[in-house]
């Protein structure tokens, strides 16, 4: 089975996030970049998938050239290849970004089985690229996924809600959107990033698109940083924690 | 007019449609609509009176049996239907998986942008937003030009206020949806065999971190003493292999809003926090008063959790607060 799955570079941002000086973007100077927990799962899942059924995976990313980094690391873990979409430095939204990967799939001669995708990503958190790609290219869509398996060309994929999960049945083709849970991704042994480094990137240009939400500026917001009240240093701090609860009437 | 998708369970409106109508509500005034809500499936019209309560004068009933059950395409494609019939400025979803995924649809279908997670809308000549990124880490101040504008409400941001109106009125609408809009939909509901209380429905939380070594069990005694009470963990418990994924609290685990919440030997950080922002009060455990986890409580003990746990617990007996 031919699977694609799509990454996003992001910084990985420490206990206080600080910003550029015209406040559209997170300063990230002596940030290291990542890709998020959703999409790490969703590389994992991809290369097990394929570890089962045999196939191929392509990992795909919208990005600045140095996304290949994250290209590498998704290769490390099993991927088979890579395709950057140079988008410059500068940050695309939702609709284009959809946009491009529709037509990056419709340009490819790999007819995917599959398309993974987060199901928001960790910092801009749109929460729409994969219902869009799937809807550009008239495929089903399923979202939030955090249990999938693939049998005879049919997902079974799951969907947490409080005490339970909701059952989903979707035909391959099928665009797909998943949350950390779904798995325990693995860590790539050493060999294994160093034959990544050496991994063959296919690099398109796609053309950005007017996108209707425009970034005006952006805020750290103001956190209660007041000093907690010490309840104790022991565990005789056990009675005014009772007294806390009972106040709050939830004993 | 402005148009919110709400959620209910057998009639009952659920929380975070309750906030997106409060969020709905404001862009209404701000322009001078009124404000419409639409509900799905078998019990809709029961959920008049609640909307009509939350300032809903009209309420847009689907209880076609066809999307009796969930389908996130055909309800996306039906709110389209609605939301061109009447004419609509704007269409507001609650932040959930069902009213991201219905909206996103929807936006798809209209060609139109979409703002997740919005906290605030300010109406000028643009739409004006306030909006969360990172979980709220960040904050994004954007424009939306759009001919609909469309909104999913970021969950246990707003709260939800009551007009007292009367119950809506309830139209029934038909969309026109066919086989291909239904390739995805609910087949089956799985009960989790786990027992207690889900996190986010709980009004006391403890959760554990790495501080616990591992051991949860004077956490989970103390959980059972405490009615409506559930137990999470932080990521790094649940990297470690000590929990289920389904107990992380976090940006990409659990989101919950309780009572009072009570993080033994996590540290705090900013992803973690973010998962607990909706609570009302924190009572912080941990042995290391600089943690960042202190800074957030409102309360702290600094004291290990495996000696204040059962203390809690035995307190708690002893002042006859069995459950």
């Amino acid at each position: 089975m031919e699977i694609l799955t799509a990454i996003k570079r992001v910084p990985e941002t420490g206990a206080k996030v600080s910003l550029t000086d015209d406040k559209r973007d997170i300063d990230t100077t002596s940030l290291g970049f990542t890709f998020s927990p959703h999409e790490e799962c969703a590389v994992e899942e991809s290369v097990q998938l394929v570890e089962e059924h045999g196939g191929n995976v392509t990992v795909l990313t919208l990005g600045p050239e140095d996304a290949t980094e994250q290209l590498r690391s998704s290769i490390a873990m099993g991927a088979d290849d890579g395709i950057l979409l140079d988008g410059g430095d500068e940050e695309w939204g939702p609709v284009g970004t959809a946009s491009a990967i529709a037509e990056a799939v419709e340009g490819s001669d790999t007819g995917y089985d599959l398309l993974l995708f987060g199901n928001e990503s960790a910092d801009a958190a749109n929460h729409q690229v994969g219902v869009r790609v799937a809807e550009q290219l008239g495929l089903p869509c399923v979202t939030g996924i955090k249990d999938l398996e693939v049998a005879d060309g049919t997902a079974t994929a799951k969907r947490e809600i409080p005490g339970g999960s909701e059952v989903y049945e979707i035909d391959l083709p099928a665009v797909i959107t998943v949350k950390e849970g779904l798995n325990e991704p693995r860590y790539p042994s050493m060999r294994a990033k160093m034959q990544a480094r050496k991994a063959s990137v296919d690099q398109q240009s796609p053309e950005p698109r007017a996108e209707g939400l425009e970034l005006v500026e952006l805020e750290v917001p103001e956190t209660d940083d007041s000093p907690a009240e010490i309840l104790g240093e022991s565990s005789e701090a056990a009675e005014d924690v009772v007294d806390v609860l009972e106040e709050l009437e939830v004993v | 007019m402005v148009l919110t998708i709400v959620e209910h369970d057998d009639g009952e409106l659920d929380d975070v449609s309750l906030q997106a109508l409060a969020l709905a509500r404001d862009v209404a005034e701000q322009t001078g609509e009124s404000l419409d809500a639409v509900a799905f499936g078998p019990g809709a019209d029961a959920v008049a009176e609640a909307a009509g309560a939350h300032g809903v004068e009209t309420l847009h009933t689907v209880e076609d049996d066809a999307l009796a059950d969930y389908a996130p395409e055909a309800y996306g494609r039906a709110v389209v239907q609605c939301a061109e019939e009447l004419g609509t400025e704007a269409v507001i979803a609650p932040g959930t998986d069902r009213g991201a995924e219905t909206l996103s649809h929807a936006a798809a279908k209209l060609d139109e942008p979409m703002a997740a997670e919005v906290t605030d809308v300010e109406v000028g000549e643009a739409y004006e937003l306030t909006r969360q990124r990172w979980g709220g880490t960040l904050i994004e101040h954007s424009k939306l030009t759009a001919d609909t504008n469309l909104l999913t409400v970021a969950a246990n941001e707003v709260s939800p206020s009551e007009t007292g109106g009367d119950a809506a009125a309830v139209e029934p609408f038909a969309p026109d949806v066919d086989d291909g809009d239904l390739r995805v939909q609910l087949t089956d509901i799985e009960q989790s065999d786990v027992e207690g209380v889900p996190l986010g429905e709980a009004r006391v939380v403890v959760s554990g971190g790495r501080g616990t070594d591992g051991d949860f069990s004077e956490l989970e005694a103390l959980v059972e003493r405490v009615p409506n009470a559930a137990l999470g963990s932080s990521r790094a418990a649940v990297n470690e292999g000590w929990r289920p994924h389904d107990d992380q609290i976090g940006q990409t685990g659990a989101k919950i809003a309780p009572e009072i919440y009570i993080p033994a030997g996590i540290s705090g950080a900013v992803q973690h926090m973010v998962g607990c922002k909706g609570a009302e009060n924190i009572l912080a455990i941990n042995t290391d008063p600089e943690a960042a986890i202190i800074q957030k409580a409102d309360y702290a003990v600094i004291a290990d959790l495996h000696e204040v746990a059962p203390a809690i617990a035995e307190e708690l007996e002893a002042r006859g607060h069995a459950e």
